[in-house]
Formats: C-alpha cells, sequence, structure tokens
C-alpha cells in the first residue's frame, strides 16, 4: 500500500430522508486508495442507499461526499463527470438487453469517453478473456446466466477504468451455484488493487475480502473496523445481534 | 418396453397410442372448422340474395361493366393515395417521436418547448381528423402567404401528419416510459447524458416495443387517406364519387374498398405476426 493515506472517498454526517423517513442518519465513512470496505446490516439498513448516494444517482439531505479531495455533493457539480469515474455495480445487473455482451461494455468508454470502436472493443474482449467470458461477446444478456450477466455487469463498470467501484449486492440475485464465480471476480479486483465499497449478505466473504467492514444499523453506522475485530469481537450489541441471527454462530 | 434408463430411447407404446389420439383429434378439429365456415358461408349468401331488395343492389353495387369501367381511373386516384400515405407515415413518425421525446425533456430550459408538446398533443387528439383536414385545407391556403403550399394533395398530407402525429407521439411516449427506470439508471450510472441514455438505451428498447401498435396506426393511416377526399384531390374515393355521380350506379365504391383493402390486410397480418413472435419471446 502507499505511504500516502489521504482518503479516495470521504462521506461525512450525510443523511438522506424518503417520504419523512431518515434512510440515513448521519454517516461517516472514509475510504483510502485500494481498500475494500464491506457494509453489512439488515436489509433497510441503508447500504444500498448510501452507494447511490456516493454514485448521485440520489442527491444527499446534509453532510458532503469528497472524491479524491474535491466535494461532489454540490449542486453544482456535474454528475455525470462525477459518474464518469465511479463504476456501480446492481443486485439486478441491469444489462441493455438490446445490445450485445460487447456493445454493453463499450458503450461507455465509446459514447463518454470517445474511445475509438476498435481500442474500446479490444480493451473489452481482453477482460472478457481475463475473467472467463472470452466466448459470450457476441450474446445478448438473455442467453447467459445469472452468474455470467452479473460478470459481464462488473466489466462493464470496470471497462472506464473508474476509481472506485460500488457494488451493490451483487450476488443476492443469483442461486448458490452461481455466487462463487461472482464472488471470483471481486477477489481478483481486489488483488488488482482497485478501491471498492460492498454492500454484501455474504457474510464469509467480507470477513475474507475486506480491510474494514461497517455495520450499518437503521441508517446509523454503528460500529466499522477491521473483518477480525467485527466479526469475533464485536462492540456494539446491535452489531452482536446482528451477527447472531445471520451467522447464527456466538461470535 | 421404451424409456427405460439408457442413451437410446425407444417410444413406449403408450406414447405411441397418444400420439395416435393427438392426431385423430387434430384432424377431427380440422375438419369441424371446415364445414362450419362452409354452413356459414352459404346462409350469409342465402340470406343475401334471399332478401327483397338483391336484384335492385345487385344491380347497383356489384354491375360487372361499372367495375370494369371504374377500375382504371379509380386505380389512378389510389394510386395518389399511396403517395400521400407513402408521404405522410415517415413525416408521421418524425414529428411522434420528436414530440414524445421533448416531451421527456427535464431541463427547465425546456419549458416552453414541454408545454407546446402537451398543447399539440391534447388538441390534435381531440379534433376529428376530417376537421383538421378541412381547416389546414381551407385555411392554410386563406392565410396568403408566401410559399405556403396551395396543392390540395400536400395540404392533405400536412392535415394527416398533423393529426396522426399526435396519436403516434403517444404510442412512443408509451413506450419510453414502458421501459424500465433501472435501465436509464444503469445508463447514467456509467456516465451517459440524458440525451446519451435516451438515445442508446431507452429509444432502441422504445421502438421495438411499440412496432405493432404504430403498425396498426399505420393502418388506420391509410385508409384515412381518403378522408383528404372532402378538400377535391383526385384520389380513389373522390374518382369512385364521380363515377358513381355520374351513372347512379355505386359500383365503383366497392372498387376503391377493396382497393384500401388490398392495401391494408398485408400490413395488418404482418402486425399480427409481430405481436405473436413478441409473444413468443416473452414466453421463453
Amino acid at each position: 500500500m502507499k505511504g500516502d493515506m489521504s482518503p479516495l472517498l470521504a462521506i461525512k454526517g450525510v443523511w438522506k430522508h424518503y417520504h419523512g423517513h431518515s434512510v440515513l442518519r448521519g454517516i461517516d465513512l472514509e475510504v483510502r486508495p485500494h481498500e475494500v470496505v464491506c457494509l453489512i446490516g439488515a436489509s433497510g439498513s441503508g447500504k444500498s442507499t448510501l452507494l447511490r448516494c456516493v454514485n448521485l444517482l440520489e442527491t444527499i439531505d446534509d453532510g458532503t461526499i469528497h472524491l479524491d479531495g474535491r466535494e461532489i455533493s454540490d449542486p453544482r457539480v456535474n454528475a455525470d463527470k462525477v459518474r464518469q469515474r465511479l463504476g456501480i455495480v446492481f443486485q439486478a445487473f441491469n444489462l441493455f438487453p438490446h445490445m450485445t455482451v460487447l456493445d454493453n461494455i463499450t458503450l461507455a468508454p465509446r459514447k463518454v469517453h470517445k474511445v475509438g470502436r476498435e481500442q474500446a472493443e479490444e480493451h473489452a474482449r481482453g477482460l472478457l478473456a481475463r475473467f472467463g467470458l472470452a466466448d459470450k461477446a457476441g450474446a445478448y444478456p438473455d442467453r447467459l446466466s445469472g452468474g455470467q450477466q452479473q460478470r459481464v455487469a462488473i466489466i462493464r463498470a470496470l471497462a472506464t477504468q473508474p476509481r472506485l467501484m460500488l457494488l451493490d449486492e451483487v450476488t443476492s440475485a443469483l442461486d448458490p451455484a452461481l455466487v462463487a464465480e461472482v464472488l471470483g471476480i471481486i477477489r481478483e479486483l481486489k488483488e488488482g488493487g482497485m478501491t471498492m465499497i460492498l454492500a454484501t449478505h455474504e457474510m464469509s466473504f467480507a470477513r475474507d475480502i475486506a480491510d474494514t467492514v461497517c455495520f450499518l444499523d437503521g441508517g446509523v453506522l454503528r460500529e466499522h473496523g477491521t473483518p477480525e475485530q467485527i466479526f469475533t469481537d464485536p462492540r456494539h450489541p446491535r452489531t452482536r445481534d446482528f451477527l447472531r441471527t445471520v451467522i447464527g454462530a456466538r461470535p | 418396453m421404451g424409456g427405460l434408463s439408457g442413451d437410446t430411447w425407444v417410444k413406449s407404446a403408450r406414447q405411441v397410442e397418444r400420439e395416435k389420439t393427438r392426431r385423430r383429434r387434430a384432424l377431427r378439429s380440422g375438419s369441424v372448422a371446415t364445414a362450419s365456415t362452409v354452413v356459414f358461408l352459404v346462409l350469409l349468401i342465402w340470406l343475401l340474395t334471399a332478401s327483397p331488395g338483391w336484384p335492385r343492389v345487385q344491380e347497383t353495387f356489384f354491375s360487372p361493366e361499372a367495375f370494369v369501367r371504374a377500375l382504371p381511373e379509380v386505380v389512378d386516384g389510389f394510386l395518389l393515395n399511396v403517395k400521400i400515405f407513402l408521404i405522410a407515415e415517415p413525416l408521421v413518425l418524425l414529428v411522434g417521436l420528436l414530440v414524445a421525446v421533448v416531451r421527456s425533456l427535464k431541463s427547465p430550459i425546456f419549458f416552453p418547448l414541454r408545454a407546446l408538446a402537451v398543447a399539440y398533443t391534447d388538441i390534435f387528439r381531440g379534433v376529428p381528423t376530417i376537421l383538421v383536414i378541412y381547416l389546414v385545407g381551407f385555411g392554410l391556403p386563406a392565410l396568403e402567404l408566401q410559399g405556403m403550399p396551395t396543392d390540395l394533395a400536400t395540404l392533405g398530407v400536412i392535415a394527416l401528419t398533423l393529426s396522426y402525429g399526435a396519436y403516434v407521439a403517444e404510442v412512443f411516449r408509451a413506450g419510453i416510459e414502458s421501459v424500465h427506470p433501472s435501465q436509464r439508471t444503469a445508463a447514467r450510472s456509467l456516465g451517459l447524458t440524458h440525451g446519451q441514455s435516451m438515445r442508446h438505451v431507452v429509444l432502441p428498447q422504445a421502438v421495438r416495443r411499440v412496432v405493432p401498435p404504430l403498425l396498426n396506426d399505420f393502418v388506420s393511416l391509410q385508409k384515412d387517406t381518403a378522408l383528404v377526399a372532402t378538400i377535391g384531390p383526385l384520389e380513389a374515393l373522390r374518382q369512385a364519387q364521380i363515377h358513381a355521380s355520374g351513372t347512379f350506379n355505386y359500383t365503383p365504391y366497392l372498387v376503391a374498398a377493396l382497393l384500401f383493402i388490398l392495401l391494408t390486410i398485408p400490413i395488418a397480418r404482418f402486425t399480427d405476426y409481430l405481436a405473436a413472435r413478441t409473444q413468443r419471446r416473452r414466453g421463453q
């Protein structure tokens, strides 16, 4: 890891309300370059909302978000420019059904980053080969398994070489046999030094891959620490309750 | 015994029996359909020809001589209908798509355009097509503006485009709204602008979905080219009218009707085919 530890992403006091209900209640979180942060917590605890706020798909109601030292929560900031530097992957893949795998991946590089078609496709084919999908370049999404679709969605987000990847419960819509192939790709990204925030229900995976685990509960970041600390010695009683219900074992 | 475990499959006696029953049933439904159609047609023809006024109707509507006499000129007029249709249709698509896209713009700077688009669809869907044709046909030339077309067929094309553009805009808008919001979210999250998301992600999916209803509107437009007759150009209906009023024989109308049917049936079948194909794809 680099010596310079200035955060790549800094979230300070972020609030988000929906219909008079507070989904995020003053979240503070810093992510350093090459760090992998796992957000854990029950459904509705605010994990997905936090990711959507970072990607400016939601506007926050208070607080600030800085990316590379620049505030992106300022309404004058061009959201398209910010999103160009972030990659997000959704639970439901959201591939474009009318485009081939290759076109799905090269759309943003070609139209947003103005890379030539040839170069974009070469890069895309390289990524597909790296993640075991070389033979699927010409296929349409509905011909792929869920695991393959999600791997394509991850590659699509990677194709623009983002500073930070946001992964929103990317394995929740997959049957257990397909989860491993998607987790494999994420592990490879970590080895490549990608900075990532993952919202996940896969506790063993979080424990395995995370540098930092954050426990969200009712829109509050109750506790964060190393995976060892959170999973073996949770300090907050709510964290203990949560881990007891999802893992079933007494920590 | 067939169907036991293993790699070669021999049809079991049970399956052979089953397939025989299915074939027998298919044959029976086929014969029932044929028989009932024949009976129905015979009844219909008998009912028609047995009616007291039949000889008169036969003479005035189904006269072979009048048919042959009117045919060349009605066909000639019909070519104008086809021309009006072929010019109006692309214009309708263009206007419809443009209006639908304008309505989807969110930026405040486009408010006047958006308001105009809403007013346009509200007005031209509300006014009967024949009225639009009258107003455009007699109103526009009356303005005596420089460069305003006075050719009746051109005015007809303008009127039909205005009227059908409003319908087609709504069809496109329904298509745009039927694309799941997560598609737009995914596009925007990749850094695409609103316009780029619309062009590369939303519209291609929307247009594919609305092809069957659009074709339905095409069929409707094809026959509504006859409404242009009211302002005077010599298209099929007008030619038929001229013939009919000269001879007091209405067979020329039948000629015009047949020509319209010949044009619309292929498109109607094509629409059915597309709808069925979409259904099959969804079913997969």
